[in-house]
């Protein structure tokens, strides 16, 4: 997916994905929100309706969430806080034309104003992945994961109920790691809601699973790293890119 | 996600057996919470206060457990106890209602026009009969810290007060008035105050002064009186002294002030659902009449249930599991969704007759019922497939040209690195004396420190201080980044494009402008472009540049087919001061979607 775009409209990155306008997450204190441009210069506005709509009174099933949806909130601008934003513009642009079944990904990175400390950041980087095809089921969902994960080395998982604004049923995913004795989160994922689905037009039968995770945390994990600083920034030790062997993650059978 | 904190041995009792740590943890991972902290009450406090002292064995033990942000009845011990016995088949889900009150002798509060320009909704409900003791006194005060912080974003959008009954009478009203017309003791105080003595007094609360700001300017508060003009409360600020709970109230008024009706609703629901199963009569709740300034009249809680219909074919295939009628509503009673078999015609789908309780305002759609339903059935139950559609997977064409021209700068023996794209005003311009370029990035609103002032326009501030930062590192250093950088653009609809750029870096007791140079012929070469003598537009050229962050006289620009596409030079000596670099270094940055 084409992610090379950090500035983003709270239309994408947040109402489209059927999260409400008086989320916390949209708090200034979780989200980069700009001075410049402070607000964006143009929304689709036929869509524009579909969303207010599923917002303020619901439709497609559903009852929304019953409060008044303010164009100025949408409008504003800011550093991405996950690359869903880009998946809801392809997902936006594929429920345009004729459906036939897709798989997208992107690795890119996502902002938060968050405190630092040694295990986070402002920003950082997120793996997405979703799947879009007339009947999919959680349990496509689970089996894809189980893949994926092993790929990265890790075969033991498990999946724990959770909840985003924009998926229904969420999945959040542990991995049993031997050399912890624990299980460990992971990732994310769930099914797409219709909320989200339906007012861009995609068809009824169509189903979106989707997963996430952050790119910096299995890394440290795997690589017995503890300081996020000794990974990426400026302080990384430039003695530590240079003798890292050739990564052979998930290739040992 | 919110945590609440709840002591493990009442919890214990309220479940109705003990469970070791990790045997609640399961509970809590099949249910789909958190157990995230052990901690004791005294541990607590000793953490916020900062002391450190030795560990009493009798001192309560505290679980705080982590809840899905849009479950408001799991938001208190009670709630979250009733949820697990329902889930582990130990009790039904309660029937809620409205006790019958005949229209007369409802308690009634009628609305006043001028609570419209500040605060317009109201909506309460009585809790008759309740017995406290100190446990539940705190679980209830609990509560409404709860959903102040979260339903009701700190008290903008709704704002809870609850008053001894017996200590007031009705009919109450809801007004507007002057700050400086509202007078009575609050809460912790012996005194009479009025509502402007209290905004300037609460400058100094340390809880209190956060909310200030929701009044700030207003020319009218809004207050709550009973018939005697005795002020409630005076919302969103504090409740009046007069009404204050004890352990020993018996008959409870609630009353949520609003400017969002939807959440009021909700807020009050949560309130009553959760605590009526102390009343008299266990889960029952007396309704107050709230009317409005226009004359309208309406009864509040509106506990009814919604009725859903879902179909069971659509649960059996999102979920990928084929169900029965019968298992599907057995699974959705433990998930406090009572089901029963659907009133459908003979022979075409079969539907599952779903009544959405109170308690559950996050249900919105089919697909919360479906999600419902795996839960209880066990997600780690459901069997894994795989998709059955055939796509063709490939990279986006400028990932792949980037991850090309990556490997061919590390195979001239240039190392990457990664840096931050978040940045001060002064690393990313004053430092490279570039002053001028300010007005090209994206500025952001909001941050914390300088750390996060500006959106980066260039790698090579990012690179210098990469270098600066590893001034021990064996001589030469070869660095390079290809990475995006923003650029303020009108074209695009949000106002501004990521660029991708190429920076590398050679640092070593010369300056090695030739291996810089050098290694932008490569780069030219491995893309394909034709090395062309100056004024020649189908090839690349370079041409002398004045960058004041380059030493004068050591730069040049790249021109390709007719634009500049990059510039490359020897560092200027200032720059190199204000990054702490010792030794001199040349640096090149190119564009390089000009050249994909």
């Amino acid at each position: 997916m084409p992610t090379n775009n950090f500035v983003e409209s709270s239309f994408w990155n947040f109402d489209t994905l059927f999260q409400p306008q008086q989320h916390p997450a949209r708090d200034s204190h979780d989200t980069f929100f700009l001075k410049v441009p402070e607000v964006t210069q143009s929304l689709p506005e036929n869509y524009l309706e579909h969303v207010k709509t599923i917002h303020e009174v619901g439709g497609h099933e559903s009852i929304g969430y019953g409060y008044d949806w303010k164009r100025e909130e949408a409008e504003k601008n800011l550093l991405r806080t996950h690359t869903t934003a880009v998946s809801s513009r392809m997902l936006y642009a594929l429920a345009q034309g004729k459906f036939s079944p897709k798989k997208y990904f992107s690795i890119d990175r996502v902002f938060r104003n968050e405190a630092v400390d040694r295990t986070h950041l402002a920003e950082f980087h997120q793996i997405e992945g979703l799947i879009c095809d007339r009947g999919l089921t959680l349990g496509d969902l689970m089996g894809v994961l189980n893949e994926f994960f092993q790929r990265l080395g890790m075969k033991k998982l498990r999946f724990k109920p959770a909840y985003n604004p924009y998926t229904e049923p969420s999945m959040e995913i542990f991995s049993y790691f031997d050399m912890f004795n624990k299980w460990v989160e992971v990732g994310n994922s769930g099914m797409i809601r219709p909320e989200v689905l339906r007012p861009m037009g995609m068809p009824k039968d169509v189903s979106v699973i989707a997963w996430g995770l952050s790119l910096e945390r299995p890394t440290m994990i795997l690589y017995g790293i503890d300081n996020i600083r000794d990974l990426f920034g400026h302080k990384v030790d430039l003695k530590m890119i240079e003798s890292n062997p050739i990564c052979r993650l998930g290739r040992q059978v | 996600m919110p945590t609440i904190s709840v002591g493990r041995d009442l919890l214990f009792k309220a479940l109705g057996r003990s469970y070791t740590d990790e045997e609640f943890d399961e509970v809590c991972f099949e249910f789909g919470i958190e157990l995230d902290d052990v901690t004791t009450e005294k541990a607590i406090i000793r953490k916020e206060k900062h002391i450190n002292e030795e560990v009493e064995d009798d001192e309560e033990i505290i679980y705080k457990i982590e809840i899905p942000a849009n479950r408001y009845d799991l938001l208190c011990l009670e709630g979250l106890a009733r949820a697990l016995r329902i889930f582990k088949c130990i009790e039904p889900v309660p029937e809620f209602q409205v006790s019958k009150v005949p229209p007369a002798s409802m308690i009634k509060i009628q609305v006043k026009p001028k609570t419209s320009m500040i605060r317009p909704f109201v909506v309460c409900a009585v809790l008759r009969g309740v017995a406290l003791d100190q446990a539940r006194y705190n679980s209830f005060i609990d509560l409404q810290d709860k959903l102040h912080q979260n339903l009701c974003r700190r008290r903008t959008l709704v704002a809870i007060g609850t008053h001894d009954l017996d200590t007031l009478e009705g009919p109450f009203t809801y007004e507007a008035l002057p700050p400086s017309e509202i007078k009575f003791v609050p809460l912790k105080e012996t005194k009479e105050f009025t509502a402007e003595d209290l905004m300037e007094k609460y400058k100094a609360d340390l809880k209190l002064k956060k909310f200030l700001h929701i009044l700030e300017g207003s020319p009218v508060h809004p207050v709550i009186f009973d018939s005697k003009r005795r002020v409630l409360s005076w919302p969103p600020i504090i409740n009046g002294a007069h009404s204050a709970i004890t352990l020993d109230t018996r008959n409870i008024f609630i009353e949520c002030t609003a400017t969002d009706l939807t959440k009021a609703k909700i807020v009050l629901n949560t309130m009553v659902t959760m605590f009526s199963e102390y009343c008299t009569n266990k889960f029952e709740v007396e309704p107050v009449e709230v009317i409005s300034a226009n004359g309208l009249s309406a009864v509040y809680p509106d506990l009814t249930c919604r009725k859903m219909e879902v179909s069971l074919s659509y649960i059996s295939s999102a979920l990928g599991v084929t169900l029965g009628v019968s298992e599907v509503t057995g699974l959705l009673n433990r998930m406090q969704l009572p089901a029963t078999k659907g009133d459908n015609i003979e022979g075409s789908d079969p539907t599952i007759s779903v009544q959405v309780p109170p308690t559950r305002s996050d249900v919105l759609h089919p697909c919360d019922v479906m999600e419902d339903v795996g839960i209880g059935y066990g997600f780690n139950n459901i069997k894994q497939t795989t998709p059955k559609c055939v796509t063709q997977g490939r990279l986006l064409p400028l990932n792949e040209f980037s991850d090309s021209l990556r490997a061919e700068v590390a195979m001239a023996g240039f190392t990457e690195v990664v840096t931050w794209i978040l940045g001060s005003f002064e690393e990313n311009f004053d430092m490279v004396k570039r002053n001028s370029e300010k007005q090209k990035a994206v500025v952001v609103g909001n941050p914390r420190t300088s750390e996060f002032e500006v959106v980066r326009t260039s790698l090579l501030p990012g690179m210098l201080k990469t270098l600066g930062h590893n001034k021990d590192h064996p001589r030469p250093v070869k660095l390079f980044e290809l990475s995006d950088v923003v650029i303020l653009d009108p074209k695009k609809d949000v106002g501004a494009r990521n660029e991708r750029h190429l920076t590398a870096l050679y640092c070593n007791a010369n300056s090695g402008f030739e291996v810089i140079h050098g290694l932008v012929d490569r780069i030219m070469q491995v893309v394909g472009v034709k090395a062309v003598s100056v004024g020649d537009n189908t090839g690349y050229f370079i041409q002398p540049s004045e960058e004041p962050v380059f030493f004068p006289g050591r730069q040049a620009n790249i021109i390709c087919k007719g634009s500049q596409i990059g510039t490359f030079g020897i560092v200027h000596p200032e720059v190199l001061q204000n990054f702490l670099i010792p030794d001199p270094c040349s640096i090149l940055e190119i564009n390089i979607e000009s050249l994909h």
